[in-house]
């Protein structure tokens, strides 16, 4: 316990120091997250400096090992970290497919090899990834895939096409669900691979999205080499590793019902945008719906929470990801429409200068893509039902 | 504040409420007492069991003869008690008046009373409302000064215990106006009283309520309960930690409702199938699997605010109370839907669940309220 009160100063202090004011305010736009790779570029130094401090700890990752360039800490300093960096609304200092995916996969099933080669460049935020799961023919069906590796001795062959692919025309690696046994029942014959973007055969075409931006693309692979030492895990057995990855895909996407550090709370922008008659919102409607709102996002808060108590105590809850993945993005879509109501009219400016915080339409928009990304929420209720519930 | 986890000590004692209430509470005592419309509408005997049990004193102090165990102990047993659809005076007695006493009761009070509490040997019901929707701030009954005393006038509904309760602690307006905060007193009333009467009221879970009229009851200054005024502030908090404990309660009979129906969904076949398999129906069911594990976290963190004494625990129990009550209404509703003809009937026990679930979501403050309560402690 006083260890853990003098992890927490010695934190404060680091901070204090080290993370600069101008990383110490909310995002105002998605594209002032920092995401790394060889070809990220920087929107300040700040911005550098924040993930070249922060990594340097190992505190992009802090709870991976140390001899992989993690933090090495406890969940217990782990909450103490997030804590004092809510505190002080710090921004993270990387978002990464690599710390939120892949890299617990290597870490739990990848050879020693995979973990020397890929775990610390990601800590760093040198090597961005993107993830290669779906296709055109296999979206909730994911275990339909048909991107078909043939076994060359040392290396695969692989040909196929990916559909969805956030940032694939951004990302160094991708790691891919390939089929490498036809044959097999088809939850068996899948295999999870890596290979560096820049290899020949691997080509990628933006797609636009209804909000404007494109975040993500159709992949094409045309006789891509990938060698077997980069083979997650056993071949024709990446089933059990992809599903291992997407429930911290789904966690990851679920956190996002919450209100991040620093953003304004829906209750303060209800107040700010209509005002208060006599202590009350001065549209009961709406004070309603925001309660409605507020009550749920509090309790989903609390949820998320607990779940985290009851892993740190050994009291593990199966499916709990599918449910929190389930919640907190239906939670977050329902607080976009709020913010759209409650902004009125400035809401929908697309452009211009009318209104200055732009991206709200975008943001909105975005939302919509929660409770698709990751598995819809049709899916989370299918696994809660079968796999919680037992009915099937 | 604490991991929203039960430690041992609590663990235990919900592993305790959950094999002596489902063995010495169950459903068809609620039945039974309900079928012989018994005059008391529990059992004395359960009663004194609880007291053995240690049920009764969870609240209670040590040194008046309780555990202190706490809030977070205490809604374990309310929530079996839920599951279970026990009956028994505990938040009449074991919740409110030990709450009340022990907050704003003097020394003789407490001597005098939280002993024969702890010992089985006097209940206690709180009257406070007196419109059919719970409105603790308007009160209209009155208690004007007469020598060294009072005298009430007024009447209070749905009074939880009303007619078996040896002390009412009553709310009566010593100055202001109807719906002021200010100006609201507590008095501890005998039921025996010569000016007192109460009206025995069956309501639909089958548990006591009663209405009970106040003419011309006098009473000694010794009957004030705290300051003379400020009963608004002792009734509030007394309130949070009885409405946290049906938010326990409310939980119990969601979860329970719901477990029930899954199994049934599991077992009844239609169409050559288990019912189960049908999407439709899986997906309501996950749904509601979703609120439930919601509810579960904010019934414990209120709780568990409460025993920390933390400064926004008020809004940590409206918000317990109000999704409890919103997630057992719909658990509730769907447990009798998905049964279908059998969910009509008195014989299976969902019905039971809804009637009960109703009357705890309405007994001091449903949905509406605490969303509204909520809002305003949130300063909107
Ligand atoms: C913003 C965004 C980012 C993404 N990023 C990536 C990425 O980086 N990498 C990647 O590989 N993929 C990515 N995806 C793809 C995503 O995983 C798929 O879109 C998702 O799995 C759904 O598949 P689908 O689009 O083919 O929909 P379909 O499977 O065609 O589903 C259409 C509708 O039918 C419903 N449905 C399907 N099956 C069932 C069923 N059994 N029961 C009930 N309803 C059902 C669905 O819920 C949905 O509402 C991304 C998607 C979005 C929107
Ligand atoms: C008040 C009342 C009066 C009645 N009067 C008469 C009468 O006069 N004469 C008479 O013959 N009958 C009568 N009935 C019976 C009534 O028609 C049946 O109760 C009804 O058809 C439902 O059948 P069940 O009760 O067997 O429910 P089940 O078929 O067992 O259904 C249980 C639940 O599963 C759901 N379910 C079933 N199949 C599916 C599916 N494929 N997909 C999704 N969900 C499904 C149902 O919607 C229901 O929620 C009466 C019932 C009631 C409640």
């Amino acid at each position: 316990m006083t260890d853990l009160h003098a992890f927490r100063e010695e934190t404060r202090a680091w901070l204090e120091e080290n993370c600069p004011q101008s990383m110490r305010t909310p995002f105002t736009a998605e594209d002032e997250q920092c995401w790394g790779g060889r070809n990220f570029k920087f929107k300040s130094d700040d911005q550098r400096l924040w993930l070249e401090r922060m990594a340097e700890k190992g505190w992009t990752a802090p709870d991976w090992p140390q001899e992989y360039g993690g933090g090495g800490l406890s969940n217990a300093e782990c909450k103490v970290l997030r804590e004092e960096l809510a505190r002080i609304k710090a921004r993270p200092a990387l978002s990464s497919f690599g710390v939120w995916m892949i890299g617990p996969a290597i870490l739990k099933f990848g050879s020693e090899e995979l973990k020397r080669q890929h775990l610390p460049p990601i800590v760093r935020g040198e090597i961005r990834w993107c993830q290669g799961y779906s296709e055109p023919g296999a979206g909730s069906d994911l275990a339909g895939l048909q991107t078909k590796a043939v076994d060359e001795g040392d290396h695969f062959i692989v040909n196929g096409q990916k559909i969805w692919t956030s940032y694939a025309d951004k990302a160094d690696w991708m790691f891919c669900l390939v089929r490498t046994n036809p044959e097999a029942k088809k939850q068996l014959g899948i295999t999870l691979v890596l290979f560096d973007m820049a290899t020949p055969g691997v080509s990628t075409r933006p797609i636009k999205l209804i909000s404007g931006n494109s975040p993500f693309c159709e992949s094409f692979l045309d006789n891509v080499r990938v060698e077997k030492n980069q083979v997650v895990g056993e071949i024709n057995a990446g089933w059990t590793i992809a599903k291992y990855l997407l429930t911290h895909e789904r966690e990851m996407i679920g956190g996002m019902g919450k209100t991040a550090a620093g953003q304004k709370t829906l209750p303060q922008v209800a107040v700010d945008a209509i005002g208060l008659d006599n202590g009350k919102l001065a549209d009961g409607y709406l004070r309603s719906e925001v309660t409605r709102w507020e009550l749920d996002a509090r309790a989903f808060e609390l949820t998320s929470e607990r779940v985290l108590d009851e892993a740190k105590a050994g009291q593990g809850v199966g499916a709990a990801s599918a449910m929190l993945k389930y919640y907190g993005t239906e939670v977050n879509k329902r607080r976009q429409e709020l913010l759209v109501a409650l902004r009125g009219s400035d809401a929908l400016v697309w452009e211009g200068e009318a209104w200055k915080e732009g991206a709200l339409p975008r943001t909105w928009l975005r939302s919509k893509g929660n409770s698709i990304e990751g598995g819809t929420s049709e899916i989370q209720l299918n696994v809660i039902a079968r796999n919680i519930l037992g009915l099937q | 504040m604490a991991a929203l986890v039960l430690n041992e000590e609590q663990q235990m004692l919900k592993d305790a409420a959950k094999g002596f209430l489902s063995e010495s509470a169950p459903i068809s005592q609620l039945r039974q007492l309900r079928d012989n419309r018994d005059e008391a509408g529990f059992s004395r005997e359960l009663w004194q069991s609880m007291v053995e049990m240690g049920f009764v004193g969870t609240l209670m102090l040590e040194e008046f003869g309780g555990s202190a165990f706490g809030n977070v102990g205490m809604g374990q047993v309310f929530e079996q008690a839920g599951r279970n659809l026990s009956v028994a005076p505990l938040l009449s007695t074991a919740v409110i008046g030990v709450c009340a006493l022990q907050l704003a009761g003097s020394t003789e009070q407490k001597q005098a009373l939280l002993p024969a509490i702890a010992e089985g040997k006097l209940l206690t019901a709180l009257a406070v409302d007196e419109t059919p929707r719970h409105n603790p701030a308007r009160v209209t009954t009155t208690a004007a000064p007469q020598g060294a005393g009072f005298v009430l006038n007024g009447h209070k509904s749905f009074v939880i215990d009303g007619h078996v309760a040896d002390k009412l602690i009553v709310s009566a307006r010593t100055a202001g106006d109807k719906n002021d905060r200010a100006g609201i007193s507590l008095f501890l009333v005998d039921r025996q009283a010569a000016g007192v009467s109460v009206e025995r009221t069956f309501m639909v879970d089958s548990r006591n309520a009663a209405i009970v009229r106040f003419d011309n009851v006098q009473v000694d200054a010794s009957a004030l309960l705290g300051e003379q005024g400020q009963g608004f502030e002792v009734l509030d908090k007394v309130l949070d930690v009885a409405n946290a404990q049906l938010a326990a309660e409310l939980l119990g009979i969601a979860s329970q409702a719901f477990e029930v129906t899954v199994k049934y969904l599991q077992e009844r076949k239609q169409f050559g199938v288990v019912l189960g398999s049908f999407q439709g129906l899986q997906h309501r069911c996950a749904h509601l699997f979703s609120e439930l594990e919601l509810v579960k976290s904010v019934v414990l963190k209120a709780l568990a605010a409460l025993d920390e004494g933390a400064e926004e625990a008020s809004q940590l129990v409206s918000l317990a109370k109000a999704k409890s009550s919103e997630v057992a209404e719909l658990a509730t509703n769907e447990a009798v839907q998905m049964h279908g003809g059998m969910g009509m009937t008195d014989e299976f026990d969902v019905g039971l669940f809804m009637k009960r679930a109703r009357a705890a979501q309405l007994l001091f403050g449903d949905y509406r309220y605490h969303a509204d309560r909520f809002a305003s402690l949130r300063g909107y």
